[in-house]
């Protein structure tokens, strides 16, 4: 299904960007969304050295695994399958953690540790574990109390009210996330192989 | 509200702060083991950049080109037929440009808050949509990418459901609230 849609993303924009007379638009497009892709990976890199590193200390003093400890009867229930010590509770938990303080920044470098503590569990390397899937389910629907980013706008925007979109916010995203988990149990049920 | 966005503000000093000095007092050799994990992140930084590319290169396309508008443009009878009040309507390029693209989504918002006024219901619809869902697209193909994954089962169809619900529970609460 990605494959379908990034080609159809690529060729209707070519098609389309012809037909309008604007084929050079394309040109630049790739070539500046390449550059992007660096300045990204770059962007990131640092973060993800910052956050891993502090979680490596967090590890070892212990605090993870309290953490995990501590939040373990929710999470669990999602990831059946996982057994009930698997190194990919701590990671998970701090993603969710960091999603729902709205730290985006914070919550990449945790949930790509949670995916490769979740590969390392994986019997089949090259398909997404059902496990996995419910992580992405939850770490794209997860709920955020802070939408800091969109209060700035606003407040750039002159509004009245900056923060009043909160509640609406959490309700909105409440419900992504309920039918994610939905979702993500229905099919998982259904594809049982 | 206040003690939420107090509480956003001291989360990262809090971490930077708490963490080593508790991490010390375990008696962990602080500074190695902070370097030994930030090792990790310089690897998966750079093991994602395919990804990323390929994904931004074909959004950008699609987004440049004009097919984007001309897909809104499509989907807009469909919309009305549904019911759908016309001043809704205004809130589609966002709708389909949340899942795929972070920076763009946050983009077309702030051109929506703009055009339309925060305080106005697009401007709220924008900013509740906004806040209220992630970009499925990106964290589908980083995430994935990063471990080797090649087939990634129902979990794009999953994604996407969650996508179509906070759309639809964001128009339903912005009118019954804001109305």
């Amino acid at each position: 299904m990605v494959n379908l849609i990034w080609l159809i993303m690529l060729i209707s924009g070519i098609v389309i960007a012809g037909l309008n007379g604007n084929i050079d638009q394309v040109t630049v497009s790739a070539l500046k969304a390449a550059e992007l892709g660096i300045e990204v990976a770059i962007q990131l890199m640092g973060i993800m050295s910052l956050w891993l590193g502090l979680m490596n200390l967090a590890e070892k003093a212990g605090l993870i695994q309290s953490l995990a400890r501590i939040c373990s009867p929710v999470v669990r229930k999602l990831f059946p399958s996982l057994r009930p010590d698997s190194p990919a509770f701590g990671p998970i938990i701090m993603n969710l953690c960091a999603n729902i303080l709205g730290l985006g920044n914070a919550a990449t470098p945790f949930g790509l540790k949670a995916m490769q503590e979740l590969q390392n569990e994986n019997s089949t390397p090259d398909t997404a574990s059902p496990a996995m899937i419910t992580f992405l389910a939850l770490n794209t629907s997860c709920i955020t109390i802070i939408p800091a980013t969109i209060i700035g706008v606003r407040m750039k925007a002159g509004s009245s009210n900056p923060t009043e979109i909160i509640g609406t916010t959490i309700f909105a995203t409440a419900c992504a996330m309920a039918a994610a988990i939905l979702a993500d149990f229905f099919f998982r049920k259904r594809n049982r192989v | 509200m206040r003690i939420i966005t107090e509480l956003a503000r001291w989360a990262i000093p809090f971490l930077l702060f708490f963490v080593p000095l508790y991490a010390y007092f375990r008696k962990v050799p602080v500074y190695e083991s902070f370097v030994e994990g930030a090792e990790d992140g310089f690897k998966t930084a750079v093991k994602i950049i395919p990804f990323l590319i390929g994904m931004l290169v074909s959004i950008r396309i699609f987004v440049d080109s004009g097919a984007l508008e001309l897909a809104i443009d499509l989907l807009k009878p469909f919309f009305l037929r549904m019911g759908w009040n016309p001043e809704i309507l205004g809130i589609i390029p966002l709708a389909i440009m949340r899942p795929l693209s972070g920076s763009g989504s946050l983009g077309v918002a702030t051109q929506l808050i703009h055009q339309y006024g925060a305080d106005s219901f697009i401007g709220r619809l924008a900013s509740t949509l906004q806040g209220s869902t992630d970009t499925t697209f990106f964290v589908l193909a980083v995430y994935f990418g990063a471990v080797g994954i090649k087939k990634h089962r129902y979990a794009l169809k999953v994604g996407l459901l969650a996508d179509v619900t906070g759309l639809i529970a964001s128009v339903w609460v912005v009118s019954k609230i804001f109305g």
